[in-house]
């Protein structure tokens, strides 16, 4: 049961439950603020695919860092056009402009598109498998784990590294006293929502090829997995939120198999079950932050 | 250098300062003294672009800081030490250091300035790995003002350094103060350690709800009684 292949499935959709809390999480850190229009950047990055097939037909490699880029840019302006007014007011304030830019979004894609599932266009590669010692993987499977990797490491070095990284952690550990080192708020709030739309964008290419096609309330499941798995995981902590995205992965996956098939519709209630028994014992999550829990003013 | 005059400003729904006035001279020590809740760390916090003021005025350098940005002020080269430290505690000592640095932008002159940073604080060297939030008080105290300090802050201002320290560490943080104003640094100090205080302050302003009560060098405020009638109560 517990074969090679559940564990590569395991991993992959960890995988993507990591990039996606992450990803929520940056953003989380350091203005509280748990941004609902996260999913839509998913939506935004498979309408990319679709509209570029139907009108350009461009190679798909072209297409898939066109819809990257394009959800960065939506996350980016999102933060200036709707949550840069209301920052300094409440929370509740900042809550609701979330849920405002979700709806938004998303009738946006009923009104100008369609109701309808769309077909994006996917990479040959997509729907091979490679087959190592009698068991065929995915191909699919494989670039999700790598990429995942490489983004991985690649955000540490960002956040270890470089002075704006160290500046983000700064952020979300204490606001005001990384502006009083003289690090500009706009920049780092702005840097936060471009690095979770990269995030969404990239989760989104892997998660529109699951099914082949976007609908425009395609982000409300990936945005749950993302705030599931950082409530696992500890919501003041980027290490956290990759591990509990890692969990959540493992968790989804490990019922898959172990539920019999009557109960296998209601596997998400039993991922709920779960997370309710993780909570009771530790209820600020896997991994506590630091952060002051302060809000930015 | 620095010209505060008539500023009012409010903390929450509470008006914390009511037309203060106050100014620090180029390479001066001055102390801002009184009771908890006389206006002190508001004042500071104004200064330092924290919290916007009412009304009033505050030039720095023959420019006005009113309505500029926290991160504006400090590139203007004033740097606030905050009461309590806060210091970024899940960042590694030297990670807090280059946040210090963050407004300098020189890779060479960094290095130096850490150097310097070890010499007056040895501990720092040794810790320079760990979490912020591992080192004790006293050595989150001494990375406040070190961090405070990589930004070449022409005005170094400390909200109550010596809060909540053994008494052996309060001297080694009054005597670091001392030490930097030899130096030359020129420091606004908010302290509650008012003997202490006055035995290191060039000049003493004692804030009493708000508005400045008595203002003079050190010896005139310790002649004069001042002191001791605003802390024992003698208010009139």
């Amino acid at each position: 049961m517990l074969s090679v292949e559940f564990l590569l499935n395991a991993i992959t959709l960890g995988s993507l439950c990591a990039l996606l809390a992450l990803g929520l999480v940056i953003v989380y850190g350091i203005l509280k603020l748990v941004n609902f229009a996260y999913g839509e950047l998913i939506m935004i990055t498979g309408y990319t695919l679709y509209l570029l097939n139907t009108s350009l037909q461009l190679p798909w490699l072209v297409m898939a860092l066109a819809g990257v880029l394009v959800a960065m840019f939506t996350s980016y302006s999102t933060e200036l056009v709707a949550f840069r007014p209301v920052r300094t007011k409440s929370l509740t304030a900042m809550l609701i402009t979330s849920f405002a830019v979700s709806t938004l979004l998303q009738n946006a894609a009923l009104l100008l598109i369609s109701p309808r599932a769309r077909a994006v266009p996917l990479p040959k590669l997509f729907s091979a498998s490679l087959t190592v010692m009698g068991i065929a993987i995915p191909w699919r499977n494989i670039l999700t784990v790598v990429t995942s990797l490489v983004l991985l490491i690649a955000l540490t070095v960002l956040l270890k590294k470089t002075i704006l990284g160290i500046a983000l952690r700064a952020a979300a550990d204490n606001f005001r006293m990384t502006r009083l080192m003289g690090v500009p708020a706009n920049v780092v709030i702005s840097s936060a929502f471009v690095i979770s739309g990269l995030l969404a964008g990239i989760v989104g290419l892997f998660w529109v090829g699951r099914t082949a096609s976007v609908t425009p309330t395609i982000g409300g499941g990936p945005l749950l997995i993302a705030f599931v798995a950082t409530v696992i995981g500890g919501m003041n902590s980027l290490v956290g939120a990759v591990v509990g995205g890692y969990i959540y992965g493992v968790i989804f996956s490990f019922l898959g198999v172990m539920l019999p098939q009557t109960l296998l519709d209601y596997r998400e209630a039993f991922m709920f079950l779960v997370v309710i028994l993780i909570l009771l014992f530790r209820p600020e999550g896997l991994i506590r932050g630091a952060g002051t829990g302060e809000r930015v003013g | 250098m620095l010209s505060v005059e008539n500023l009012h400003a409010s903390y929450g729904a509470i008006l914390a300062l009511k037309g203060v006035s106050i100014a620090v001279n180029e390479g001066e020590l001055v102390a801002l003294i009184g009771v908890n809740g006389a206006g002190k760390s508001t004042l500071l916090s104004t200064i330092a672009g924290v919290l916007r003021p009412l009304a009033g005025k505050i030039i720095f350098r023959g420019e006005s800081l009113i309505g500029k940005s926290p991160e504006e002020i400090v590139r203007k080269g004033i740097s606030l030490v905050p009461e309590g430290r806060e210091i970024f505690s899940s960042l590694t000592v030297e990670e807090n250091l280059r946040m210090g640095a963050f407004v300098r932008n020189n890779r060479l002159e960094y290095q130096r300035d850490l150097e310097t940073i070890f010499a007056l604080f040895p501990i720092l060297k040794q810790r320079l790995h760990q979490l912020g939030g591992t080192l004790s008080g006293g050595e989150q105290q001494q990375l406040a003002i070190a961090r405070a300090l990589m930004s070449h802050p022409s005005l170094l201002m400390l909200d109550e350094p010596s809060l909540g320290l053994a008494p052996a560490l309060v001297d080694q943080i009054f005597e670091l103060i001392t030490r930097l104003h030899q130096q030359g640094t020129t420091i606004l100090l908010v302290e509650q350690n008012v003997d202490r205080t006055l035995q290191i302050a060039d000049r003493v302003y004692l804030l009493q709800t708000g508005k400045v009560k008595f203002s003079g060098t050190a010896a005139e405020v310790r002649h004069q009684g001042e002191v001791e009638k605003v802390y024992l109560g003698g208010v009139e």
